[in-house]
């Protein structure tokens, strides 16, 4: 290992360019066997960063795992737990810390293979730059568009490909162009900053540290270059003041300080500031510091740890926000959000589970009320799905039972980013990006269940009332509404939609009202407490009723836990034009289903018969 | 504008703090893992700084083997009365009572009975729910894969497979009853972060870590300096006085020294900077076997 010292360097002259070295955090990714774990070790090795007695175990290392014939191998100087060197994978998301005269360096080695998308995101969450590893002989994999995507939607400002293994093609320009282009192209449509693409040889070294003498076709820089080039994203000082509250510090009854880390902007004594989500404004009386270490400041930037006085008494506690007053981009204090989710959990998310919510320093019980759509990272097409799959990548909507500050997290990443924890297990089930607040109070709710009919409106004299009879009789049919109700998963939808298609194939005027999709508007409002789900069941009830006066045969497909608002339904409805089937105690034969609705809904069928 | 340039160290600090006071107000038991040496003072120093004006919201836990250097003891001693600071002390009584000595049982036995059955015992005593160390992700293998907030099940095991992801800087610090956190505020932190911490802050270090006479012997390839005369001398080994620091500290059995004239921690830094070899190459304990920190780990050493 050689020296950290320049050449004659007193390390007087060393801490004055150390002051002035910086820190860039960035993250490595690509399929297993794309050869990650040899390019960090080239990394390391060629730039001279391994210790003499690293390198001897590396050696002896080599000759136990390695997959080299004995000779070194790069790979075993990362691959750390011991099941990864017997198994010559990478499990989890490893951390490496590495400096050369010009730039400190933090790796997050981002494992391709089982959890990569987890893995991905946690990497990418703390990074400004990404190298995905391709490998020349395959080009672009479903792994490498996925690395790309997740990159993407975590917003990394900065991405890079490494086309390794490039001997093994010969160093064939064309087929470089050929990885070049499909990747530019993929990272035009996932809307990112022009990637940077380097030909490489992690094992032979060529283009990692030095130049390749084998692509002289090539005129970009190499990964140590580009590494030591590309501007290290700051804070910017101007930005707008966020400093969520960790702790209240009260030492004695005459001292009463906030303590913080300035995730955005500056304080300086005297700041109009104001504390969210009250609301309630004051001033910066003090950045209390002791005497030992410098004393107070009178002003501290981002991304600085602090502890503040305000001149005035003003309620402030942990989960609270300090921002600054007025300026075009404010914390939006809500209940509800839009947000995308990275979905971590084995056990899938389904609409109406809750969790507890961490966003700033502020942790909440929360739901996910609505599952708007999957992403297919292949295609990047969104499906409407009501469920989101380990893995998987969807944008939902979630209400919080307490107030939460928020901003999009394309602006605003500290209070734009959350977890959502599993209640029993407290695993963590979902790292997620607010993509917008809806600042309007949700109102207090009740189910509206009328105690009185709702009135009857005569209908106006050019339109007969018997029209729903013909109609009726044209469909050879008995209005009626089948609710089709059960648990999630117990085969409602699917249900519902073959006997839409079966009745509508007999002849008969039927549609599908399914409860998730009212959620989507009707119901949108509503959350999955047992008032709401009555709610949403009146709702569906209210505009069946009014298609059955219509004529027509109306399936409904519900959760419809709770017995008493099923009655409810009934009456409403009309006994006589209501049958209920449980899914989830009902068979699978459609055959049967279909018999029994044929005949429940048959017009010579005298009512109350079914 | 600001107070001054903002440096690399700056940051690190920051984060560091930022952990340090997410540990005190989201678990109900914590305590601080002093171990006396350079990782923990700089811990301490942050610690002090965290909370100021008020002090530290946790008590100082000491796992005491009974063979740690005797200037360590003074240190941690003399530190605790300063500041004016909870210090805890445990040593298994029950090792205590086998006599186990890493001189005669070798260094696996009395780490697992002196450090992780020992520990193990005073976190179940305290019923602590998070445990506050020193440690760095550079210092070996395994643990760079360390979390910050790294979950403990209620045998106090780590398991490498089951981590929870730590995403932007939102830690889930969810327990149950019984189960626990280890925390470490300096993991992004280098050996050589560490060392200019302490140049930038003064902060005063256990005096082994700097160059002076002291009695060695020669065994296995290492340089032990003869604490006290429970280190019997082997055949055809005897002492010397050499010119010797450490860069790591722990029992006096199975650190090993290394011959420097670094008398100041300038000096110690700048050799450092031209190091050729890792810190951790001079403790007996890593290298029983190849990954073997990743076992003790598991088992719950810190």
């Amino acid at each position: 290992m050689s020296s950290m010292l320049n050449e004659g360097e007193t390390l007087g002259a060393f801490l004055d360019r150390y002051r002035s070295l910086e820190l860039l955090r960035f993250l490595t990714c690509g399929s297993v066997d794309d050869g990650k774990s040899t390019l960090i070790g080239r990394l390391l090795y060629d730039t001279d960063r391994v210790y003499d007695d690293h390198r001897k175990a590396l050696e002896e290392d080599s000759k136990i795992h390695g997959t080299q014939g004995g000779n070194v191998d790069l790979a075993l100087l990362v691959d750390g737990l011991k099941a990864e060197r017997e198994q010559g994978i990478t499990i989890d998301v490893a951390w490496r810390y590495f400096a050369t005269l010009h730039r400190s360096f933090i790796i997050a080695d981002c494992p391709g293979h089982e959890q990569y998308t987890r893995n991905m995101a946690t990497g990418a969450s703390h990074c400004q730059l990404a190298i995905t590893l391709i490998d020349a002989r395959h080009g672009m994999t479903r792994q490498t568009r996925r690395h790309a995507f997740i990159a993407a939607l975590l917003g990394l400002p900065q991405m890079v490909a490494a086309v390794n293994k490039m001997d093994l093609v010969g160093w064939d320009e064309a087929r470089f162009r050929s990885v070049e282009r499909e990747f530019l192209a993929w990272c035009a449509r996932l809307g990112t900053p022009e990637p940077t693409v380097i030909p490489i040889s992690a094992l032979h070294g060529d283009c990692i540290v030095h130049p390749s003498t084998h692509a002289p076709w090539y005129r970009g820089p190499t990964i140590l270059q580009l590494l030591e080039s590309v501007p290290v994203m700051r804070p910017a000082a101007d930005a707008p003041l966020r400093l969520p509250v960790q702790q209240v510090l009260r030492p004695s009854p005459d001292f009463r300080g906030f303590a913080g880390r300035i995730e955005s902007g500056s304080v300086t004594v005297g700041d109009r500031v104001q504390v969210l989500p009250s609301g309630r404004e004051t001033r910066i009386a003090r950045i209390a510091c002791a005497e030992a270490d410098g004393g107070d400041r009178k002003s501290v930037a981002a991304p600085g740890s602090v502890l503040v006085t305000f001149t005035d008494e003003v309620d402030c506690s942990r989960g609270d926000v300090i921002t600054c007053v007025g300026g075009s981009q404010q914390p939006i204090p809500c209940h509800s959000i839009e947000a995308d989710l990275v979905w971590m959990d084995e056990t899938p998310l389904m609409a109406g589970a809750s969790f507890l919510m961490r966003i700033g320093t502020r942790t909440v019980p929360a739901t996910v009320v609505r599952i708007r759509h999957v992403v297919d990272v292949d295609t990047l097409a969104q499906h409407a799905r009501d469920s989101i799959e380990w893995n998987e990548v969807g944008r939902v909507d979630i209400v919080t039972q307490q107030t939460i500050v928020v901003e999009p997290y394309r602006q605003m990443r500290a209070l734009g980013a959350l977890i959502l924890i599993d209640r029993v297990t407290h695993a963590t089930a979902a790292a997620g990006m607010v993509r917008s607040g809806d600042p309007h109070e949700p109102n207090p709710r009740r189910a509206h269940w009328a105690t009185q009919p709702a009135p009857t409106i005569e209908p106006p004299a050019d339109r007969s009332a018997t029209e729903s009879v013909a109609r009726a009789a044209r469909w050879r049919q008995r209005p009626a509404a089948i609710l089709l109700f059960g648990p999630p998963k117990s085969g409602k939808t699917r249900r519902a939609f073959a006997l839409e298609r079966h009745l509508w194939q007999q002849g008969h005027a039927a549609l599908v009202l399914d409860g998730q999709a009212l959620r989507g508007g009707l119901s949108r409002d509503l959350t999955f407490s047992d008032e709401d789900r009555s709610e949403n069941l009146r709702r569906a009830a209210e505009v069946t009723r009014l298609l059955l006066d219509q004529g027509m045969v109306v399936i409904l497909s519900m959760v419809a836990p709770q017995t008493a608002a099923r009655e409810l339904a009934r009456d409403l409805i009309g006994a006589d034009r209501f049958l209920a089937i449980d899914c989830a105690q009902r068979g699978t034969d459609d055959a049967a289903l279909f018999r029994d609705v044929e005949s429940f809904i048959r017009p010579d069928q005298t009512p109350g018969a079914g | 504008m600001h107070d001054r340039s903002w440096t690399h160290l700056d940051d690190l600090e920051s984060e560091a703090i930022h952990i340090l006071r997410e540990a005190a107000a989201c678990f109900e038991r914590p305590v601080l893992m002093y171990s006396i040496g350079k990782d923990s003072t700089v811990l301490l120093h942050l610690a002090l700084k965290a909370f100021w004006p008020a002090k530290p919201p946790f008590p100082l836990l000491h796992i005491d083997t009974k063979w740690k250097f005797r200037e360590m003891i003074s240190f941690r001693d003399e530190t605790a009365r300063k500041f004016g600071l909870d210090l805890r002390v445990h040593t298994n009584p029950e090792g205590l009572r086998q006599g186990i000595s890493p001189i005669t049982h070798g260094s696996r036995v009395h780490t697992d009975v002196m450090k992780t059955q020992a520990l193990r015992q005073a976190l179940e005593a305290g019923r602590y729910d998070a445990a506050i160390g020193g440690a760095r992700r550079d210092e070996e293998r395994s643990r760079a894969k360390e979390r910050i907030f790294s979950f403990r099940d209620r045998s106090h095991r780590w398991d490498p497979k089951q981590q929870r992801p730590e995403l932007w800087n939102i830690p889930n610090t969810r327990v149950h009853e019984g189960e626990s956190m280890r925390v470490f505020p300096l993991s992004n932190w280098t050996e050589l972060d560490v060392w200019l911490y302490v140049l930038q802050h003064r902060l005063p270090v256990v005096p082994l870590y700097l160059a002076q006479p002291r009695p060695v012997v020669e065994r296995d390839g290492l340089l032990i300096m003869r604490d006290d005369d429970r280190l019997a001398l082997r055949p055809g080994e005897h002492v010397q006085e050499r010119m010797v620091r450490f860069r790591t500290l722990g029992c006096y059995p199975l650190s090993g020294a290394v011959e420097s004239r670094a008398d100041t921690i300038e000096k110690v830094v700048e050799e450092m900077l031209r190091a050729r070899t890792s810190e951790r190459q001079g403790r007996l304990i890593d290298h029983d076997q190849s990954g073997s920190m990743e076992e003790k780990k598991r088992e719950g050493y810190f």
